[in-house]
């Protein structure tokens, strides 16, 4: 098997290292009910994944992948928190926890998640010829995670985090498995994101404004009379 | 040769019984100044235990043997358990003599003793509090088994001092699964030394109380020495945690004479100083958890460290 760049032996280990970190704090967001915590945790793995591009871009000479690492610090470590803190602020839900979440069960199902991805990884990452394709099987456990945060939640804005989060696996997924998408890709990835928080930011108010408050349970009493 | 080793035996058993005290003093120090109060002297545990040990004993009329021997019991296999972690070097006597699981049977003996002399006096918050433990305690044992085997799979072996010696032999790799490992190992400390997560040390509401609760009923010298075992318990659980990711200055099989051994107590002071003010800034940060939250705590531990072994093979370095 040819190497695109043959890396050092140091860095594959802080890559794996970082990896391990993303999936580390998948974990964390899945544990916590505080929405506040939440966004915290979300811009420290935004941190990471900008982190461990800037590494692959330092080790395999792809000058692009600096420009993405930097988007990354832009968007998900400055921008996007901002607007999530601002936005909970306005809607009067800094205080928001999921009480209902029984979470010893959802971090059970979160580790059978993370078997299926490492599983499913396997013979997918055998064909991939990067050094980094290890983490794809990571990248898929923090999609698949992200997957359960958004489906046990109830609370708008920690769904919004879950797809956020979710974006953030796919990213660290196409660093590691194929060195980056093209940039026009991924400045339109980058805007739909933002657009999508704006978006889902006036969501939030016109939820708040039909049922006084931010629990999605109430949407299933939405019908037509 | 043969005799030196257990000179060298004697005195870390010695050093880890007379610092235990005070490590425990630097960690209420620490959070005092944290949370901006006044701090005791660092030697209030050492003023404490002389306190103890000069009052009389008092004894409930429904006390049994067990509730007098249990203290000396504590305190006996808390001092065995220092023998046996690698604090200072790895080429001990004792050292070899046992594993790490064996050391987690050593701390369940106390633990077990502890409960049952609790529930001796039949007092409502003795065996409250020996219930709660239990329960800690069977959540926390399997959680730190899979931190210690996740230790094993590295380097191949459960033994304390194989693995600093493992350790020392590839310094440069830093395995993945180690972070998941250490986390999970942070976690059970705090919940096995009744630390604040989960229990509160300085606490005065009997409700709330897990650790003393069971104390209550001791006084003067048995009191003394329980603490004293509750002090070498954490600085065992410490030296654990340095063992199994910090191992750097331990003299390790082969290392001659005084000066590894001098570097090593330097060594070891240096990291009881820096771990003592990070567990005192982790009790300052984080609020004492509903004893219903406790379990999942500790289930998040126990996920912590098998998400550990997971991690390691997928992408286990070398």
């Amino acid at each position: 098997m040819h190497l695109l760049h043959p890396f050092t032996v140091p860095v594959i280990n802080v890559l794996n290292l970082l990896a391990a970190c993303l999936l580390l704090l998948s974990f964390a967001m899945l544990s916590r009910r505080r929405t506040q915590r939440l966004i915290t945790l979300f811009a420290w793995q935004g941190g990471i994944l900008c982190l461990s591009t800037s590494l692959v871009a330092y080790s395999s000479g792809l000058h692009e992948l600096y420009y993405s690492a930097a988007l990354t610090l832009l968007l998900k470590v400055i921008a996007l928190p901002l607007i999530l803190r601002r936005l909970i602020y306005r809607l009067g839900a800094e205080w928001d926890s999921e009480t209902m979440v029984n979470i010893p069960v959802t971090m059970l199902a979160g580790l059978m998640l993370v078997i299926f991805a490492f599983g499913l990884a396997q013979p997918i990452s055998m064909m991939a010829t990067t050094i980094t394709r290890n983490m794809l099987g990571i990248a898929l456990a923090v999609i698949l995670l992200s997957f359960l945060m958004m489906i046990t939640r109830r609370k708008a804005v920690t769904q919004v985090i879950g797809f956020l989060a979710m974006e953030n696996g796919l990213f660290f997924a196409a660093t590691s498995a194929t060195y980056g998408m093209p940039m026009v890709i991924e400045l339109g990835i980058a805007l739909d994101v933002l657009v999508g928080v704006f978006i889902l930011g006036l969501f939030f108010f016109q939820i708040r404004e039909q049922f006084e408050s931010l629990d999605l349970r109430n949407m299933e009493n939405l019908k037509e009379e | 040769m043969r005799g030196i080793t257990f000179v060298r035996q004697f005195g870390e058993v010695i050093l880890a019984i007379a610092i235990a005290p005070l490590f425990a003093g630097w960690i209420a120090q620490c959070r005092a100044w944290m949370q901006s109060r006044s701090a005791p002297p660092v030697t209030q545990p050492y003023r404490m235990l002389r306190k103890l040990f000069n009052k009389d004993a008092a004894l409930a009329e429904t006390a049994s043997p067990l509730f007098r021997i249990t203290p000396y019991v504590l305190f006996g296999t808390m001092v065995l358990a220092a023998a046996i972690i690698p604090s200072l070097a790895t080429d001990l006597p004792f050292a070899r003599a046992a594993d790490a699981i064996a050391l987690i049977g050593l701390f369940a003996t106390a633990r077990v003793f502890l409960s049952l002399a609790a529930m001796d006096i039949g007092t409502g918050f003795g065996s409250m509090g020996a219930r709660r433990e239990m329960m800690i305690g069977f959540l926390a044992e399997p959680a730190l088994l899979m931190v210690l085997f996740n230790a094993s799979l590295l380097y191949g072996s459960t033994a304390l001092p194989s693995l600093v010696d493992g350790y020392r032999a590839h310094p440069t790799i830093i395995d993945p699964s180690v972070i998941f490992a250490a986390v999970a190992f942070v976690m059970v400390l705090l919940a096995e030394n009744a630390r604040i997560p989960i229990d509160n040390p300085a606490t005065h509401l009997e409700l709330t109380m897990i650790h003393e609760a069971m104390l209550l009923e001791y006084s003067a010298r048995h009191l003394a020495l329980v603490e004293w075992a509750s002090y070498l318990k954490l600085f065992n659980y410490a030296c654990i945690g340095f063992a199994l990711f910090v191992p750097w200055g331990i003299a390790i099989h082969g290392a001659d004479g005084g000066g590894a051994l001098a570097l090593s107590i330097v060594a070891l002071l240096g990291k009881l100083v820096v771990a003592g003010s990070a567990l005192a800034l982790i009790e300052t940060l984080s609020a004492k958890l509903r004893i219903f939250r406790a379990p999942e705590f500790l289930a998040m531990a126990f996920l912590l460290a098998v998400l550990g072994l997971l991690v390691h093979l997928l992408l286990g370095a070398r």
